[in-house]
Formats: structure tokens, C-alpha cells, sequence
């Protein structure tokens, strides 16, 4: 007999809306595991769950997404300047024609149907892996609901040194796309690569990454969101980091609606570092903003150093949230981590939260974090209009300053300088 | 080039007057001084031509080469040649000395409709004036004063006062915190600046900058007021006798 409480609950809901696909009998598991998972969790999260205090997850977990409009735009196509491997998903669905060929020296690329069709497949002991751990101690069902759905994605490997970075590229053509992509990446020991994504990706858009770092491995990832105003997103990037390996990350974001961006790392050979990154740019002008930022990062080795240098910057109304957090465990002694979290708030209508956390069990660390919400500096300001700067090319030359500390974390010169025209072009359009 | 006529200005939030009535004019090619004990209004004076905010006109008029420049933005009086060489620069993280200058210069420019100035003449020019004042290339790449020196710091207002060749230039104590050979650094950079199209105003407590920088006129004010005007001399005796004397003759 059906229970008629089931039909106010938004995951049976949400799970009616959304086929489970097909695949081997390992993938198929995985995906079961995941929703059970997700139902001993208590299902998707509240508007009193602590972890989404900041953040209402409603719209997340409603069956279907709220329409958002697909935004059209002259400006060129973000890294369409770089050589790289375009790998394009249009509203969540891999579009063989519009990509590149997957065939790249040092790395093996699949889209995730085709890995899970076979029985034997590396994915198979990868896939889910990484999002069970992050699920304590703080529970991430949108990950969970994202494992059990994903409607695709790609999985890859990287066993040398591609030379190019391999570009993920989601585009929005639907009003009320549903997107759900999950990826896998395995670096293998001593290999190295770069990941780019780019595209407000569907009306609302699912995706995590599984980031394997073998030893000696390297992981450079650079994301640009933005764009769509009602557009939605809940992202989340589960990270495990092996000796001396490396995982660097910039997210850029402008407009939408909703975005919630989680990153998990975990250390768990020594030496390694990961350096997480992001900036924000919110005017509620046009439309609300809301961007959460929110970082987990757990050390369970000797010798690491983590990195988090968050940046937002909004007016009119627009949110920011960060959360973050290191948990230095019992044995990981001289660990090195670093939180920054700021916000530049351009006049009294915005806001900003803030939730930094330390923990910390080991007994010989070095660690530091600051959280800081501000104007514009007025004096600055009128120096630099006493110089003949008019004042909101001043304020521009201010919050780009404010961002810098976030977009140094960029190493790639040519990618660091792109990303800096398409702030100055964001800012253009959104003067005063 | 700069004619202020029957100035008095009050401090926006206290309804407080600083200035009572200031009237003063400096030609073109000339160097005035303004010299005063301390509270007489001779920042107070700097800030209002500038256009900072906080103070409120309530009477009188200033004119920059006969336009109003009351009514003008902090950023058109500066298009418009004047230039305010701050008595304390301010550090701003995260922008570069150099990528400000060019912003400033070429702001200005296209304010006065000229063309902006290529990066490869405007970096001859940095170059070549930096050298002069002293001022390394590592100095230029750095975020605008931060880190720097307080001789540093005016060091560069002077530099920045070259690249932008401003018609009117107002000196605010810029020879506070430095020592003698800082202080014949940037007194050397002003000089070079001297021109028949140009001038200047140099407020000073003091009257040693007066020996590097040779002022044609000296005046000296008081309690918002230019109670006494005269030749170098005048900064001679303020020297000699402090500003007890003059204050007492003229009250």
C-alpha cells in the first residue's frame, strides 16, 4: 500500500522524474548503492539543515528545474583561444559532432555510458568511490542523488602528459533542461593534466567530478560559470590526493540564480598540496544572485599544504556564502593550511555569510584563516579619481584588485589573462 | 591659472568653518606658497580644489583657467590640469604603479579628446622619468605605494605629476617625513617641472623647502584666512622668528 506521506517527499518526487540508465551490473550497483545511500542520509536536504543554513535548497530539489532563459552573447567562446581537446555537452548530453576527437596521446577518454556498459573497466572501481567518502561527516545528497542518476559524462585517465588541456564544455539550449553529469578523472602516478570547463550547462545542472591524484600526479582545473541568470547549478568536485601529488583549482563564476559549488579534498599521501580558488561576481540587477561556495578539505597525512582563497564581489542584492573548513587529523603532523574568504560588498543591498572552520587534532600544524566583508575603499577611491581616473573605471581597477589574490592562483599566463578580459567585460556590461 | 575669491568652506559633518574667506591667485609660470601653523586651513584648502569629500562651500569661487572648478568631478579637475600632490599618498593593494599611471594618463587624455598614448611611448617616457626622479623599474611594477618608503611614496607623486604635465600643481606638505637628500630629490623633479605655462602651489609648514623650490610669492595663513602676503623674504623671517611675530602684526 502506497504510504501518503511518499508523495510530499521531494526525493521520491525528484527520483520519479529521472530513469535510472542502463548499464554492466557493477554500474548498476554503484547506482543502487548511491540511493541507498541517499535514503539512510534522510533524503535531499531542508531549509533547516545546517549545511544549507545559507543556501535554500529548494528549487535543487524540486522534480522539475524552474525555467531558466538561455542568454544570447556575441563574445567569443571562453579558451577559444588555447588549443585543447572540446569535449561539449548540450543541455547534459554529450554532442559527439560538435566535439573533438577523444583520441589524445597520454590520457583515455570515454564518455561514462560506453565505461559503464563494460564489464571490466577501471570506472568500476572508481565510480562513487571518491563521493562515498566525502559523505562524512557532513552528508552531500545532491552528490549521492547525482551518482545514482547521472544521465552522462566522461571518465578519464591520464596516464602521461596530454599535450593539450581537455575542455568541458556545457551548453544551455533548453529552457527547462535537467542536466545530471557525473565524471571521473584518474591521474595516474607522475601523470599530469588540465581541465577546463566553461557553460551555464541546463536550466538546472547536476555534476560532480571524482579527481583521483596518484603520487607524483598532477591535477589543474579552471572553471568559468556563468552567464545564464536563472540558471542553477549544485557542483561538487571530490578530490583524493596521493604523495606529493597536486591539485590546483580556480572557479570563476558571474550570475545565476543559484549556484552551490563544493569541493572535498582529502590528503592521503604526504607532501602533496591543493590549492582551491575561486571568484565571484554577482549583480542582482538583472536578475538574483545567489553563489555558495562551499570547501571541505581533510588532512590525513604528514607535510601537506592547502590553499583556499575565496573571492566575491556584489551589489543590488546580489548573495554570497562560503563555507569552509579543515580538519587536520591526529597523525597529520606539519600540516600547512590557509583559508581566506572576502567579500566585496558594492553598496548596502548585498550580502555576504560567512561559516570558517577549524579543526584540528594533530598537535605540530601551522594554520590560518580570515574572513572579511568590506566596501570600496573610499580613499583610494578618490585618489585615483584625483588622477583623472573616472570613478567607475576606478572602481573597476579596485575590484579587480580585490580579485587578484583568487585569479593569481591562475599559473597558466594565457588562461590568467583571458579570464581578466572576461571580468573587465563583465564589469563593462554591469556599470553603476 | 588659479583665482580663488572670497573662499569659506565648512567640514560637512560638524558645520564647522575652516576656511573664512581665502583670496588668492597664481599666474601662470609662477610659484606661490602657502605657509601657516598648524590647523590654519592649509590642507583643508588642498582638499576642497581637489574635490574630496566631506567639506561644503558656502561661499565664494574657484576658477582653473577661468572655469568653474567647483562644479567639476574630483576626476574633471584633474582632466582640466590640476594636480594635488598628496601629503599622504595612499597605498592601494593590488593595483600596479604602472598600470595605474597608464590608466590615469590615458583617462585624460581621452577626456581632453586626444588620442591614448601607445603602451610602448608610454613606457619610453615612465622609463626615462623614473630614472630622473630615482624611482626603480622594480618600484613601478609594485602595487601603487605599497611597501614604499615615505620618501618613496612622494617620490612617486612627483612622478606621477610629470606623466600627467598638469597645468596647476598644488604641493601639500611634501616635504613632511623626508630627509635632506629626499627632499632635494623631489625638489629637483618640481624644478624640472617649472614652466611659463604652469604653476604651482607648494604648502608648507616649514620653510627649508622653500630653499630647494624658490617661491615668487609667499603668503601666509591663519585661522582660514591669508592674513599676509609677500616675497621670499617672508618665508626668511617665519624662519627666523616663527609665526607668533607675523600673527601678532597683523592681528
Amino acid at each position: 500500500m502506497a504510504h501518503p506521506a511518499q508523495k510530499q517527499d521531494p526525493l521520491e518526487a525528484r527520483l520519479a522524474a529521472h530513469a535510472m540508465p542502463e548499464g554492466a551490473a557493477w554500474a548498476r550497483e554503484a547506482r543502487e548503492d548511491a540511493l541507498s545511500r541517499l535514503r539512510a542520509m534522510g533524503g535531499l536536504p531542508g531549509k533547516r539543515d545546517e549545511y544549507w543554513k545559507f543556501t535554500d535548497p529548494t528549487t535543487l530539489n524540486l522534480p522539475e528545474p524552474p525555467r531558466a532563459q538561455c542568454f544570447a552573447t556575441d563574445e567569443s567562446a571562453p579558451f577559444s583561444e588555447i588549443d585543447r581537446l572540446r569535449i561539449v555537452f548540450v543541455d547534459g548530453v554529450f554532442d559527439a559532432e560538435a566535439s573533438d576527437d577523444l583520441a589524445l596521446e597520454g590520457v583515455e577518454i570515454e564518455r561514462l555510458s560506453d565505461a559503464q556498459a563494460r564489464d571490466i573497466h577501471w570506472a568500476r572501481d572508481a565510480y562513487g568511490v571518491l563521493e562515498t567518502r566525502g559523505q562524512t561527516p557532513v552528508a552531500r545528497a545532491h552528490a549521492a542523488l547525482n551518482t545514482a542518476l547521472a544521465q552522462d559524462g566522461v571518465v578519464i585517465r591520464v596516464t602521461g602528459r596530454p599535450s593539450k588541456p581537455i575542455n568541458l564544455t556545457y551548453l544551455h539550449k533548453s529552457e527547462v533542461s535537467d542536466a545530471i553529469l557525473h565524471h571521473l578523472v584518474k591521474v595516474e602516478p607522475g601523470a599530469e593534466v588540465t581541465i577546463l570547463e566553461n557553460g551555464p550547462a541546463a536550466a538546472r545542472f547536476s555534476k560532480v567530478m571524482e579527481v583521483e591524484v596518484a603520487d607524483d600526479a598532477r591535477f589543474h582545473h579552471i572553471r568559468l560559470q556563468g552567464r545564464d541568470h536563472e540558471r542553477r547549478a549544485a557542483t561538487h568536485m571530490f578530490a583524493r590526493l596521493g604523495a606529493r601529488s597536486s591539485y590546483k583549482s580556480f572557479t570563476m563564476t558571474v550570475n545565476g540564480v543559484l549556484t552551490r559549488n563544493e569541493q572535498v579534498v582529502e590528503f592521503t599521501g604526504n607532501e602533496a598540496i591543493a590549492h582551491i580558488a575561486g571568484a565571484a561576481l554577482g549583480d542582482g540587477k538583472d536578475a538574483p544572485f545567489h553563489h555558495d561556495d562551499t570547501v571541505f578539505v581533510t588532512h590525513d597525512a604528514t607535510d601537506c599544504e592547502s590553499r583556499q582563497v575565496f573571492k566575491k564581489v556584489v551589489r543590488n542584492g546580489a548573495e554570497g556564502v562560503f563555507q569552509g573548513k579543515i580538519l587536520v587529523k591526529k597523525d597529520a603532523q606539519r600540516t600547512d593550511g590557509y583559508q581566506l574568504s572576502q567579500a566585496l560588498l558594492l553598496d548596502d543591498n548585498a550580502s555576504f555569510q560567512a561559516k570558517p572552520e577549524l579543526e584540528i587534532y594533530a598537535d605540530d600544524v601551522q594554520c590560518s584563516h580570515g574572513s572579511t566583508t568590506g566596501a570600496i575603499d573610499e580613499e583610494a577611491l578618490f585618489y585615483l579619481r584625483s588622477r583623472g581616473v573616472p570613478e567607475d573605471e576606478a572602481t573597476d581597477l579596485l575590484v579587480l584588485a580585490f580579485l587578484a589574490e583568487a585569479i593569481d592562483e591562475i599559473e597558466d599566463e594565457s588562461l590568467r589573462a583571458d579570464i581578466l578580459t572576461r571580468l573587465q567585460a563583465w564589469l563593462d556590461r554591469h556599470r553603476g | 591659472m588659479l583665482e580663488i575669491k572670497n573662499l569659506h568652506v565648512s567640514l560637512e559633518e560638524e558645520d564647522k568653518a575652516i576656511l573664512k574667506g581665502v583670496d588668492l591667485t597664481v599666474e601662470a609660470g609662477k610659484v606661490h606658497a602657502i605657509m601657516g601653523p598648524n590647523g590654519s586651513g592649509k590642507s583643508t584648502l588642498s582638499y576642497v580644489l581637489s574635490g574630496r569629500d566631506g567639506y561644503v562651500v558656502t561661499d565664494g569661487s574657484v576658477a582653473l583657467k577661468g572655469e568653474d572648478l567647483l562644479e567639476m568631478e574630483p576626476e574633471e579637475r584633474a582632466a582640466a590640469g590640476l594636480f594635488l600632490a598628496f601629503q599622504y599618498p595612499v597605498e592601494i593593494p593590488g593595483v600596479g604603479n604602472m598600470t595605474f599611471l597608464r590608466t590615469a594618463v590615458n583617462a585624460q587624455r581621452k577626456a581632453r579628446g586626444q588620442e591614448e598614448m601607445s603602451a610602448t611611448d608610454f613606457l619610453k617616457e615612465i622609463r626615462a622619468k623614473a630614472k630622473e626622479l630615482k624611482i626603480d623599474a622594480e618600484m613601478l611594477k609594485r602595487p601603487v605605494n605599497v611597501g614604499f618608503s615615505g620618501g618613496e611614496k612622494k617620490r612617486n607623486e612627483i612622478l606621477q605629476m610629470a606623466m600627467l604635465e598638469p597645468a596647476m600643481c598644488i604641493l601639500d606638505e611634501t616635504d613632511s617625513g623626508l630627509d635632506v637628500d629626499a627632499m632635494k630629490l623631489v625638489a629637483d623633479g618640481v624644478n624640472a617641472l617649472r614652466s611659463e605655462g604652469r604653476g604651482f602651489l607648494v604648502i608648507t609648514h616649514y620653510q627649508r623647502l622653500l630653499n630647494h623650490i624658490k617661491p615668487d610669492v609667499v603668503h601666509i595663513m591663519s585661522d582660514g584666512r591669508i592674513v599676509k602676503s609677500g616675497g621670499p623674504e617672508l618665508a626668511l623671517e617665519v624662519e627666523e622668528n616663527g609665526y607668533a611675530d607675523i600673527l601678532a602684526e597683523v592681528a
